[in-house]
């Protein structure tokens, strides 16, 4: 047991639409440094635990802590400078339509540090790099992209302006296995070279021991095991075990509308 | 077995929503509204629907009134000549151009064209995510996406009514001179001696109110699309119906607070 703070903290999160709650008391904790992978099943809440930790949604109850202070407390000034220290990849990369490939990359060093156009091209096209792909790709629009390269672009966006926290939705769906491992050894390495801490959520779980430290699971809207990601293959608790190996017989019962 | 009250009930329910809806759409325009005035500003936006809505609606509207300043010419000239009098015809062209037919038309036809394009863009965003993506990179959706939207809405659509008002008014000129067998010099002189500056002005007003109602319209209607394409679809109809409505309704009330004493 260590008496470091969190990097990220939640305590007894709870999030419903209408009638059914999809958070029902989440606790987790993730350590400065650490790549947190969360995994569960389709419609078990990792979704919607990562937007509320983004802001993008309001929990019901609960406390969600960065560095030891308490977001759902801070004021809109506030809360805007704590998520100026996390980098989001969305599941479908979500690159801005209406910008080339380059002004993706530094839109977030626009809006964070004030940074002039040439100084957001040229870091942009670090950025680029860092992930694989040629300077001259930040001259094409999103929509000239492959899967895989958008999946690229969307990290270089997430790690433009050097964030503490990396948070990434399904990294590798959609992608082939090759391409996937290729994302994932990207993401390592960005952790890494920056430091950051990362929550990570998949139901890949060939990703999720690639890219965590450690892994939780989250089935009905709470954690119901926590351990080295290492161990997810073999982690002895009945859950994580179906959901490791697939099978359909076992603790987990998916819901089936008739 | 039917409750004799279920109706009431559903009427009830059906009232509810609309209130609600009215009580959304004001909150989301206030805090568009609210964004234009304080910093940061986007002023590449602006430029952006400025040229959307304004420079790209052009010829749509330039035809539009041209086109109904001739038909309203040709019109007014058979009807009033029951009643010999057919020297008001430049008049009733005039006022009509500038006072109704110049902003409503200008409007319906950006309704149409720039409403729809804006909800659909818009509601693209919502559902791929995007929208969510500004957030975490620190920028206001609204400020970022909606309030240089109706700012453009506001400046562009007065000055598009100002090219159909000249329009318009040409057209009717155009046909009483080349076909009705009016004077230019007859013509011209009965069009400026009897419009007034508040008709233009009148006209002006109605059309930035109009500007502000269809971008607000396709700014809320995209922002606030679920569900896909399905969802992109609907949201892009209810922005250009609820426009559309939205204009005519606020054309009888301007006109009886510009125009009945």
């Amino acid at each position: 047991m260590t008496d470091a703070v969190p990097k990220i903290r939640v305590r007894g999160l709870k999030k419903a639409f209408g009638e059914k709650a999809v958070l029902d008391g989440v606790d987790l904790d993730v350590m400065p440094g650490t790549s947190m992978v969360v995994i569960g099943g389709s419609g078990t809440g990792k979704s919607v635990l990562l937007k509320c930790i983004l802001g993008l949604l309001d929990p019901d109850e609960g406390t969600i802590e960065i560095d030891g202070q308490n977001l759902l407390g801070m004021d809109s000034t506030a809360r805007t400078a704590a998520r100026a220290k996390i980098g989001m990849l969305f599941q479908n990369g979500a690159l801005f339509d209406s910008l080339p490939v380059w002004e993706n990359v530094a839109f977030g060093l626009f809006a964070q540090h004030r940074a002039s156009r040439a100084d957001g091209f040229r870091r942009a096209g670090e950025v680029l790099e860092q992930v694989g792909l040629s300077p001259s790709v930040g001259l094409l629009s999103p929509a000239e992209l492959s899967g895989g390269m958008q999946k690229r672009v969307g990290l270089a966006r997430a790690i433009a302006a050097q964030p503490d926290i990396l948070f990434l939705d399904e990294p590798t769906t959609g992608l082939d296995p090759i391409m996937g491992a290729v994302i994932d050894g990207l993401i390592v390495d960005c952790v890494k070279k920056l430091g950051s801490t990362a929550v990570a959520i998949t139901h890949d779980m060939a990703s999720a021991r690639r890219i965590g430290d450690r892994a939780a699971m989250l089935n009905k809207g709470r954690i119901v095991w926590s351990g080295p990601a290492e161990h997810l293959l073999d982690s002895g608790n009945p859950m994580v075990d179906q959901f490791a190996h697939g099978r359909r017989d076992g603790p987990i019962q998916m819901e089936l509308r008739r | 077995m039917i409750n004799p009250l279920d109706p009431l009930a559903a009427l009830g329910r059906w009232m509810l929503g609309a209130c609600e809806t009215v009580g959304k759409i004001t909150t989301f325009a206030l805090a568009g509204l609210s964004h234009i005035v304080r910093p940061p500003f986007y002023g590449r936006l602006f430029g952006r629907a400025m040229l959307e809505i304004g420079y790209f609606s052009l010829p749509v509207v330039a035809l539009t009134a041209l086109f109904t300043g001739m038909v309203l010419a040709l019109q007014s000239s058979t009807g009033l000549s029951r009643f010999s009098a057919e020297t008001a015809m430049p008049t009733l062209v005039v006022l009509s151009i500038t006072r109704e037919l110049g902003p409503v038309l200008a409007g319906l036809m950006v309704a149409g064209r720039v409403g729809a394009a804006m909800a659909a863009e818009i509601g693209t965003m919502r559902v791929t995510d995007q929208i969510d993506a500004l957030t975490t990179l620190s920028t206001n959706p609204m400020k970022y996406l909606v309030a240089p939207r109706l700012l453009a809405g506001i400046i562009a659509l007065p000055l598009l009514v100002v090219v159909a008002d000249i329009l318009g008014v040409f057209g009717g000129f155009f046909v009483a001179t080349v076909k009705l067998g009016f004077s230019a010099a007859t013509y011209l002189s009965t069009t400026l001696t009897y419009m007034q500056t508040q008709d233009v002005v009148s006209g002006l007003t109605k059309a930035a109110v109009f500007g502000f109602l269809i971008t607000l319209m396709g700014c809320y209607h995209g922002y606030n699309s679920r569900g896909g394409a399905q969802g992109v679809g609907a949201a892009t109809t209810l922005a250009v119906v609820s426009a559309s409505v939205l204009i005519l309704a606020f054309d009888y009330l301007l006109s009886e607070l510009f125009f009945v004493r």
